[in-house]
């Protein structure tokens, strides 16, 4: 117990628990990293549980995958259907779809672990989509996190790939016409498409070499990269320490929260059970992927109503979207004795690229506009970067435009609207609504912060209605207190940069670029409320004096 | 001034004036002060919070021994119906659910409740001091002087060579991944093999069909003869061979210049593979005679020997040319006049080599 004695008195532990870790302490030295780590300060909000539900599917996906691995066989040899599912009986199918239906049906507790890793699969990618908004419209991604961001990009990539590779496996109908339809897209790649074609399906499409190799990539190749990025990841979550949002007692220079022993480390170990509660939950109730009905991959029958998993349905739609012949123009081009077939190309490969570009810019352009090279631990509120939110929410728009695309059929059958209707609307939207989007977004962010202006001058509406004695009506506004104040005073607004000269005293082109950049950013802006005006407000509209006391009655509306 | 119903800027100091960003800012307060929990003060509500963990605790007790149970009492056999797999599969589930659910909320309603709930601050540190940098940039120089990289540029230049091509083998060893592209993508299975026409048959059983039996208003899944009986690459062969096969008034078709003699009396055959990106174009409007793919939506029209009339495809389905044998029964009188399927680079070439 007591080691405080001289250096040379080693320490003798006196309980059996106390001698094994003192064991492993002299070796490793525990006692370090627990002095370290024990208390380390975790900032707490409900927008931070986003990353742990990611984190946390995967640890669910790897368990259910191994479980998995054990009864799936990745053979695309032919067999004959044998088992307990009777409408299959006999048929004739590939042994990986064999082995995916006795996962189903002849293992106990098989349904149940294939339906939690599709639904946490699902989960995974949702939950690392909302988290990187979160990051995105809290500005979570500035100094000194962007490479994290850059990290988290990889992760959400390496997150689709690891979901398609995975729902091509059981080789049903369904996922064998996603490979199909995966096929024509990389034969549209101008030079080489044929041969990555030839070389990822061993030959012609289907053959019998891709199931395998698509296993190896799914559960050894893909989640190996994971691992090594969410690796990556938290590291450098441990060295940035975790942001924090604005509120009275929290700046650049601190982190605000609750230790990790005892409290965070409970409620985030606690969050992981229920994490692996809810998804048992939805395994147990709610089918998905049913197989069964899809039956083998045969190159000729296909279902109507289609859908890819959800994290691909924005490329699936912009392939929908997009017109293959305009008013006789066509698409395809014949080059140099060559085809290139623009209508597959350019929906395959251009909004996924500029997305992915432009999401792993951010950092770097909103840093080279603002000339801001300050480190920010301390997150923004959406409303008071009204540009930055409004860039989110139309890139936003855009995807949910492709992604709504990829259910034409299925919206056009449910509204009972006309399909090509359906898709003459999305094409329109895909175009105006990420502009409609960013005008919008940007007014309402404005507007909350005039509210919260006014709210943080005036105090909040009460209610109360009270008539003065000469007969005029008010509302009663109670003031905030001084913490409540600084939560909606607390925050920067940056005003635009103008252009500025270099060592030679030369504005370049880039940096007149910058500074129209810079205007454009920042010329709507809506100033933090300063104690100056706050005295101002007290002394002229004192609504708050009557709810304070009785000082004055000098009204003015 | 201060008036909060005028929304107009210059009013409400919304607008940034000259010099407002040097105006005073309001103070950090610093943290509020602590609010104690009914826990904290009550040793009443402590205890009841104390049950109420271990309750939820117990609640995954039963979970985990509904899940055994489901487990072993349903046992599944050669003659299990779907309802016993869902009933066990729902049994299963929720007994996990509780189980994680029972230990999850215990925890959490645990830390909430019962664990000390005072916020802590902690000072951040620079992540590179200055001291640091300084530091590593003498390791760095030191380390590369002690190389002599600096002043051996021989050692540098053949070693940069030798780095640059050493991945080379890796790449080239990834070659027999699958065979170069041939003209494979050019042929099909109707291709007429020693001079025997091919016969459509009906997908997927194989049997040859008459051309009495096509009726006007029809349609039939079409695979060629002798797919079936193949044992190598049935699969690549269906993939490039299923044709849908129509008939229709023989006078709302309009045959462009050399295709008069590809249909057989309104019979026509199209390839069933989307030019798009290679779906099955496995609906037909028998009303309006338009083809569609159910993945994307591009629509053909029969009427105009499969043009693209709306969606994404570029292409019309290519017409496989047919006539009738001396039994009666459809034949095509050879393959495809063009590549099937969706666009890729060598097409073009195919299709003249195809036509030469």
């Amino acid at each position: 117990m007591s080691a405080s004695s001289t250096a040379e008195a080693p320490f003798v532990p006196k309980t059996k628990v106390g001698s094994f870790t003192n064991f492993v302490d002299e070796r490793v030295g525990g006692s370090g990293i627990l002095r370290e780590f024990g208390r380390k300060v975790f900032p707490d909000h409900w927008s931070f549980m986003f990353g742990e539900v990611a984190l946390y599917s995967f640890v669910i996906l790897l368990m259910s995958g191994t479980f998995l691995t054990f009864f799936f066989d990745p053979s695309m040899a032919e067999t004959h259907y044998q088992g307990s599912y009777t409408p299959l009986y006999n048929v004739e199918m590939s042994v990986a779809y064999n082995s995916s239906l006795n996962i189903s049906f002849d293992v106990r507790g098989g349904l149940f672990m294939r339906q939690v890793h599709h639904w946490a699969a699902l989960l995974f990618v949702a939950s690392l989509g909302v988290h990187m908004l979160r990051v995105f419209f809290t500005g979570a991604f500035r100094k000194p996190r962007e490479m994290n961001w850059v990290v988290g990009g990889v992760l959400l990539i390496l997150a689709m790939a690891a979901g398609f590779t995975g729902y091509s496996l059981p080789d049903d109908l369904l996922s064998g016409n996603g490979l199909r339809i995966i096929d024509g897209v990389i034969k549209s790649i101008p030079v080489i498409g044929t041969y990555i074609s030839f070389f990822l399906f061993g030959g012609e499409f289907p053959g019998t070499a891709i199931i395998g190799r698509l296993y190896v990539l799914h559960i050894l190749l893909v989640p190996a990269l994971i691992l090594l990025m969410i690796v990556i990841h938290l590291f450098m979550v441990v060295v940035h320490k975790h942001t924090q949002y604005p509120g009275p007692g929290r700046n650049d220079g601190n982190v605000v929260g609750y230790p990790l022993g005892p409290v965070y480390a409970a409620k985030a170990g606690g969050f992981f059970f229920i994490v692996f509660g809810v998804l048992a939950l939805m395994a147990a109730a709610f089918t998905i992927n049913p197989i069964w009905n899809y039956g083998p991959y045969d190159p000729s029958p296909v279902s109507a109503g289609t859908q890819p998993d959800w994290y691909i349905g924005f490329v699936d739609g912009a392939l929908r979207l997009m017109p293959g012949v305009v008013n006789n123009f066509h698409f395809e081009w014949i080059v140099f004795g060559h085809t290139l077939t623009l209508n597959v190309l350019l929906p395959a490969l251009v909004p996924a690229g500029i997305i992915f570009t432009v999401l792993f810019m951010y950092p770097w352009i909103e840093r080279w506009v603002t000339k801001d090279n300050r480190e920010h631990h301390v997150l923004d509120r959406p409303r008071n970067a009204p540009t930055r939110t409004a860039i989110g929410v139309a890139g936003f728009t855009w995807y949910c435009v492709m992604w709504a695309a990829a259910g034409s059929d299925l919206i056009a059958t449910h509204f009972h609207v006309s399909l090509n209707d359906v898709t003459y609307w999305l094409r329109t939207l895909f175009f105006i609504g990420p502009i409609i989007a960013f005008i919008v977004t940007k007014r309402i962010a404005l507007a909350l912060q005039r509210k919260d202006r006014e709210i943080a001058l005036h105090g909040r509406e009460t209610g109360r209605i009270v008539r003065l004695p000469h007969g005029e009506f008010i509302e009663v506004h109670a003031p905030l207190d001084e913490y409540k104040r600084y939560k909606l005073v607390g925050f920067e607004s940056p005003a635009p940069l103008p252009a500025q000269p270099n060592e030679h005293g030369v504005v370049t082109r880039k940096e007149k670029r910058r500074a129209a950049l810079s205007r454009w950013f920042f010329e709507d802006r809506v100033a933090p409320a300063t104690p100056a005006e706050l005295e101002a407000a007290h002394s002229h509209g004192h609504h708050e004096a009557i709810a304070a006391g009785d000082e004055q009655k000098s009204l003015s509306h | 001034m201060g008036n909060h119903s005028d929304g107009s800027p210059n009013h409400s100091g919304t607008v940034a004036t000259a010099g407002q960003n040097e105006v005073e800012k309001f103070q950090d307060p610093g943290l509020p002060p602590h609010r104690l929990r009914l826990a904290d003060t009550d040793p009443v509500a402590a205890k009841r919070a104390e049950r109420q963990v271990a309750i939820l605790f117990g609640t995954s007790v039963i979970g985990t021994l509904v899940f055994l149970v489901a487990y072993f009492a349903i046992d599944l056999g050669d003659d299990t119906t779907i309802a016993t797999i869902r009933t066990q599969n729902l049994l299963l589930g929720l007994g996990t659910a509780f189980a994680m659910l029972g230990i999850g909320t215990g925890i959490v309603h645990w830390a909430k409740a019962l664990m000390p709930d005072h916020e802590v601050s902690e000072e951040r540190h620079a992540i590179r001091t200055e001291e640091d940098r300084q530091a590593a940039v003498r390791i760095v120089d030191d380390i590369v002087e002690e190389t002599g990289i600096k002043r051996r540029p021989l050692i540098r230049n053949t070693l940069l060579g030798a780095v640059a091509l050493a991945p080379l083998p890796a790449l080239a060893i990834f070659g027999d991944l699958g065979p170069r592209p041939d003209k494979a993508l050019a042929h099909t299975m109707w291709a007429p093999q020693d001079g025997k026409l091919k016969r459509l048959t009906r997908d997927p059983d194989g049997t040859p069909i008459k051309a009495s039996d096509v009726t006007i208003g029809s349609a039939f899944h079409v695979i060629p003869e002798g797919l079936n009986e193949l044992h190598e690459g049935k699969l690549n062969e269906k993939a490039k061979a299923v044709v849908l096969l129509m008939r229709l008034d023989p006078n709302s078709l309009h045959p462009s210049e050399g295709r008069e003699s590809w249909s057989y009396n309104g019979i026509v055959a199209y390839s069933k593979i989307c030019t798009h990106v290679g779906c099955p174009v496995a609906l037909y409007e028998q009303q309006t005679h338009h083809l569609l793919c159910p993945c994307h939506q591009s629509t053909f029209d029969l009427t105009q020997e499969c043009k693209v009339i709306f969606g994404p495809a570029s292409r019309p389905l290519p017409q496989l040319p047919i006539a009738v044998d001396a039994e009666g029964y459809l034949v095509a009188t050879s393959d495809f006049r063009e590549p099937v399927g969706p666009s890729y680079w060598e097409r073009d070439e195919h299709e003249r080599l195809i036509n030469s």
